[in-house]
């Protein structure tokens, strides 16, 4: 080990813009997930604030941004989810909406490319599997 | 090294430390999740100094004029006096003056406070009875008037305070008044902003304090109310809501009936259904909605999908509580 810091390249979350990122994302993909009748009825009956929260801890984990989540806490906090059938399919549903708000915000397609990565990684905590 | 008083504890915050790591060395018992000012769930409330700008990032504008800050993203620069969850403190005393039926069920009370409040309009109070009977009711007036406060109680059958209010309760009866709490309130920082309002039954309370204070604050940007109940009989104001629309261009107002027949000038169905059809967009709107909480929820999600920020969405929901349990921070109607 050298005594010298190695230059460590930025990490996603600070090149993609950081907390400023997250919160122009959430509400755009916010909008997308609760108007999609393919999965919106996961996000039914909930208190809207909670959500939005939680939908910021969703970014900034995609954004491998600071977060205390481990595939464990991912299966649980999906877990009821699964339960009531969330399936593949709708994992495929969030990660275009992701896709898409990414985009909207004109973030360029290689971030993007990394964030999709971030959040396939967890697919299989997520979907229980 | 700052000094930080919590409740009745004193503790150390040393200059290379935030406020949560300070909280917690000392074992506090604070909620929080990501340390870099993402999750919100670390908020706390200065009681005394101004907190630092970086910590009071991403918050509401009402809770930054409150001194709500993000205890994660403090280095405190001053010693600071703290509080974890907003909790009335003190009470002034203030005298009945006033006592009428707005309509069958919800009378309008008027208090004459001995100090003057510092209140934002749309905040609430807790009003507690000699005996310790406390709830927690809206200001349904300006600041134009900062000692004389109106309230509009709602009779429920069975609610402790509220028969008693309507029955027992006498003008030159004094009653204890909190320190006015709560974040659906009107802010004159963005006159040119367009507002909607919603609110049901005796929810108008609240909403018409922030309307006659953004009116007196000259507010230009257009100001809609839909004010709903199940009948007729469940609405009130009507006609000084009329008599405002006239006087100020601006200003828009549409009573709403969901029950049975409907006379000429008012809208058929829910208050939160009529704005949502007559108006096709909210971005960049100011909302504010007070009620029923499943309404407040329902439509919370409605303006937010018709474009409304989340940050722009403000509301008290009325939580009916049973007569036992003790009164809840945010507004108890009983
Ligand atoms: C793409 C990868 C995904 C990631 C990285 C992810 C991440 C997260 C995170 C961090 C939370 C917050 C957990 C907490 O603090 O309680 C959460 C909650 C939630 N997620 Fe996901 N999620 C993913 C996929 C999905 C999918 C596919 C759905 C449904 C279609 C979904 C629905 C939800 C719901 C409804 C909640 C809230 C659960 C609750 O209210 O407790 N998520 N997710
Ligand atoms: S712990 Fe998440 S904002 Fe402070």
């Amino acid at each position: 080990m050298s005594e010298e810091a190695t230059p460590t390249k930025a990490t996603l979350y600070e090149r993609i813009g950081g907390e400023a990122a997250v919160n122009a994302a959430v509400e755009l993909f916010y909008r997308k997930v609760l108007s999609d009748h393919r999965i919106n009825r996961f996000f039914a009956n909930t208190n809207m604030d909670e959500q939005i929260a939680k939908q910021k801890a969703f970014f900034t984990m995609a954004f491998g941004g600071p977060n205390t989540y481990t595939g464990t806490d991912m299966r649980n906090a999906h877990a009821a989810l699964v339960k009531r059938g969330l399936d593949d399919s709708h994992f495929d549903a969030v990660m275009e909406h992701l896709g898409a708000t990414l985009q909207e915000l004109n973030v360029p397609a290689d971030l993007i490319g990394e964030a999709a990565a971030i959040a396939e990684s967890v697919r299989n905590d997520i979907l229980g599997k | 090294m700052k000094k930080i008083v919590l409740g009745n504890q004193e503790m150390s915050c040393q200059s290379d430390e935030t406020l949560l790591d300070a909280l917690l060395r000392h074992e506090v018992a604070i909620p929080y999740s990501c340390r870099q000012g993402v999750c919100q769930s670390c908020v706390v409330r200065s009681l005394d100094v101004v907190p630092p700008l970086l910590s009071q990032r991403g918050l509401k504008d009402v809770q930054q004029k409150q001194n709500y800050f993000l205890a994660c993203k403090c280095y405190p620069e001053h010693d600071m006096e703290i509080a974890l969850s907003q909790q009335a403190s003190f009470f002034t005393e203030g005298t009945v003056v006033g006592k009428a039926l707005l309509n069958t069920e919800t009378v309008l009370l008027s208090i004459q406070c001995n100090d003057a409040l510092d209140f934002y309009a749309g905040q609430f109070v807790n009003l507690q009875r000699a005996d310790g009977l406390t709830r927690s009711y809206s200001i349904a007036n300006s600041r134009l008037h900062a000692t004389e406060l109106t309230f509009h109680v709602r009779r429920l059958p069975g609610g402790r305070f509220s028969e008693w209010a309507h029955g027992d309760l006498q003008i030159g009866d004094t009653l204890k008044v909190s320190e006015p709490q709560g974040l659906c309130f009107y802010l004159p920082d963005r006159p040119e902003q367009n507002m909607l309002l919603i609110g049901t039954g005796s929810g108008l309370a609240p909403l018409a304090g922030i309307i006659s204070e953004a009116l007196q604050q000259g507010h230009t940007g257009d100001i809609y109310l839909f004010h709903g109940s199940r009948d007729r009989e469940g609405l009130y104001w009507i006609e000084e809501m009329q008599a405002l629309q006239q006087q100020y261009s601006n200003f828009h107002y549409t009573p709403c009936i969901s029950n049975g027949l409907v006379p000429d000038g008012f809208a058929q169905g829910r208050a939160n259904d009529v704005a949502m059809q007559a108006l096709p967009k909210l971005n960049a709107w100011r909302v504010y909605l007070c009620g029923h909480p499943d309404m407040v929820n329902q439509t919370k999600i409605q303006a937010f999908l018709k474009g409304a920020s989340s940050i722009d969405i403000y509301s008290d929901a009325f939580h009916v509580t049973p007569d036992l349990t003790p009164s809840s921070a945010t507004t108890t109607i009983s």
